[in-house]
C-alpha cells in the first residue's frame, strides 16, 4: 500500500463520514428545542370582555383562535376581526361553540369596558381579553411567541405587534394560522377542519 | 396661467367630467392635486381612523404633507404602516410625506395614511367627514373624506383596479 493510496482512502473515508453526518442533519427528526411551532401556546387566565374569566385549562375540548391587537390600531386589527366575523357568520352553527380571543397588547388604554364596546362591532363569538398588568401580558405574549412594542408618535403612541391569528386545537395545541391574505374559502376550510377534528 | 397648463387643466377637467363617477372629488392647492380623500367606518370604541387619498405634484418643487386636522379627531398625524414578516409596524413620518415633482403618492390601507387620533365619535359608513391638510409649500386645503364600509380596501369611487374590494366587507 503506497502513500498515494492511503491518502485517497483517507479522503474517501472523510467524504463518507461527512455524507452520513449531513444526511443525519437533513433527515433526522428535529428534537423539540422549544423554538418550533409545536411550542406556540400555553396556559393563561385572563379577564374577558363578556364579564367572565377565560382560563385555557377550561378550554380543553374546544378549539379556539387567538389574536393579539389593540383598539388604537387603524387597519390590521379591525380588518382581521371583520374578516373573522365574516368567516364565523359563513360557518354559522357549525362554529357556534367556537371562540376567537382578541388579547389587547395595550391594556393601559384598552380596558374591559372599551373592549366590550369594540368587540360588539364584530361577531359575538369574538371575545376581548385584557391582561391585568404588564406581567400578565408578557406571559401570554411569550407563550404565543408574540412580539409587541410601544412606539411613541408626536401626540400619542402606537404598538408594533404580531398580527397573526393562531388556531389552537381541542387539546390547546397550536394547529395553524389564519392569514388575512388568504381567501375566505381557505380560511373557512381551515376553521371547519379545526372544528371537525375536535 | 400658461397655455400648456391651461390646456392641461382643461384636459383634466374634461377627463374628470367624462370619466370619473359622480362621487369623485378632487382638490387643487398650488401645484398639488388631491384625489378622492376617503376613510373607513370605525368599530365601536376605536379612537383612531385612517385617511387615504392620492396626491400628485404637478409642479417643479418637492412638497410635503406635514400636518392637518379632521372633524371629530383631536389630532392628526402623518403615518406609514408596514408589515415586517408577521409584525405590524406603524411610524409617524417626522418630516412629513414627501411628494416629488411629477410624482403621485397614494395613501392607502396598509401603507401611508393620515391618522385620525383621539376620535370623539365613531366614523360611520356613508358619512362625509371634513378635514384640512397642510402642505409645507402649497399651504392649507380643506377636503372632505368619503366614508367607506369597515375593512374597505379601496374606495368605491376608484374605477378600475380594486373595484371589487370597494364595497368593503360585510359585517352584521
Ligand atoms: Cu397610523
Amino acid at each position: 500500500m503506497n502513500a498515494l493510496r492511503i491518502i485517497r482512502l483517507t479522503v474517501w473515508a472523510c467524504i463518507g463520514v461527512l455524507t452520513v453526518a449531513l444526511g443525519y442533519l437533513l433527515l433526522a427528526p428535529q428534537p423539540d428545542t422549544g423554538s418550533g411551532v409545536a411550542s406556540i401556546g400555553g396556559p393563561f387566565r385572563l379577564a374577558a370582555s363578556d364579564g367572565t374569566v377565560v382560563e385555557s385549562e377550561k378550554l380543553k375540548g374546544r378549539p379556539f383562535a387567538i389574536f393579539f391587537g389593540f383598539t388604537n390600531c387603524p387597519d390590521v386589527c379591525p380588518t382581521s376581526m371583520l374578516e373573522v366575523t365574516n368567516d364565523l357568520v359563513a360557518l354559522g352553527d357549525k362554529a357556534k361553540d367556537f371562540r376567537v380571543y382578541f388579547v389587547t397588547v395595550d391594556p393601559a388604554r384598552d380596558d374591559l369596558k372599551l373592549l366590550k364596546e369594540y368587540t360588539a362591532s364584530f361577531d359575538p363569538r369574538i371575545i376581548g381579553l385584557v391582561p391585568k398588568d404588564e406581567a400578565e401580558l408578557a406571559a401570554i405574549a411569550k407563550a404565543y411567541r408574540v412580539i409587541y412594542r410601544k412606539v411613541e408618535t408626536p401626540t400619542s403612541y402606537t404598538m408594533d405587534h404580531t398580527a397573526t391569528i393562531y388556531l389552537m386545537d381541542a387539546k390547546g395545541a397550536f394547529s395553524g394560522t389564519l392569514d388575512t391574505k388568504e381567501t375566505p374559502a381557505i380560511r373557512q376550510a381551515k376553521l371547519k377542519r379545526l372544528i371537525d377534528k375536535s | 396661467m400658461t397655455t400648456s397648463s391651461f390646456l392641461r387643466a382643461s384636459a383634466l377637467l374634461a377627463f374628470t367630467t367624462l370619466v370619473l363617477p359622480a362621487f369623485a372629488h378632487d382638490y387643487k392647492i398650488g401645484a398639488l392635486k388631491i384625489e378622492h380623500p376617503w376613510t373607513r367606518a370605525t368599530p365601536g370604541g376605536a379612537k383612531v381612523g385612517g385617511g387615504f387619498m392620492k396626491i400628485t405634484n404637478t409642479g417643479v418643487e418637492t412638497d410635503r404633507l406635514i400636518s392637518g386636522s379632521a372633524e371629530v379627531a383631536k389630532a392628526l398625524e402623518i403615518h406609514e404602516m408596514k408589515m415586517e414578516g408577521s409584525t405590524m409596524k406603524m411610524r409617524a413620518l417626522d418630516k412629513g410625506l414627501e411628494i416629488k415633482p411629477g410624482e403621485t403618492v397614494e395613501l392607502k390601507p396598509g401603507g401611508y395614511h393620515v391618522m385620525f387620533l383621539d376620535l370623539q365619535a365613531p366614523i360611520k359608513d356613508g358619512e362625509r367627514r371634513k378635514g384640512q391638510l397642510v402642505f409645507e409649500k402649497a399651504g392649507k386645503v380643506d377636503v372632505e373624506y368619503k366614508v367607506e364600509a369597515r375593512g374597505a380596501a379601496a374606495s368605491s369611487d376608484h374605477s378600475g383596479h380594486g373595484a371589487h374590494d370597494a364595497h368593503g366587507k360585510k359585517a352584521p
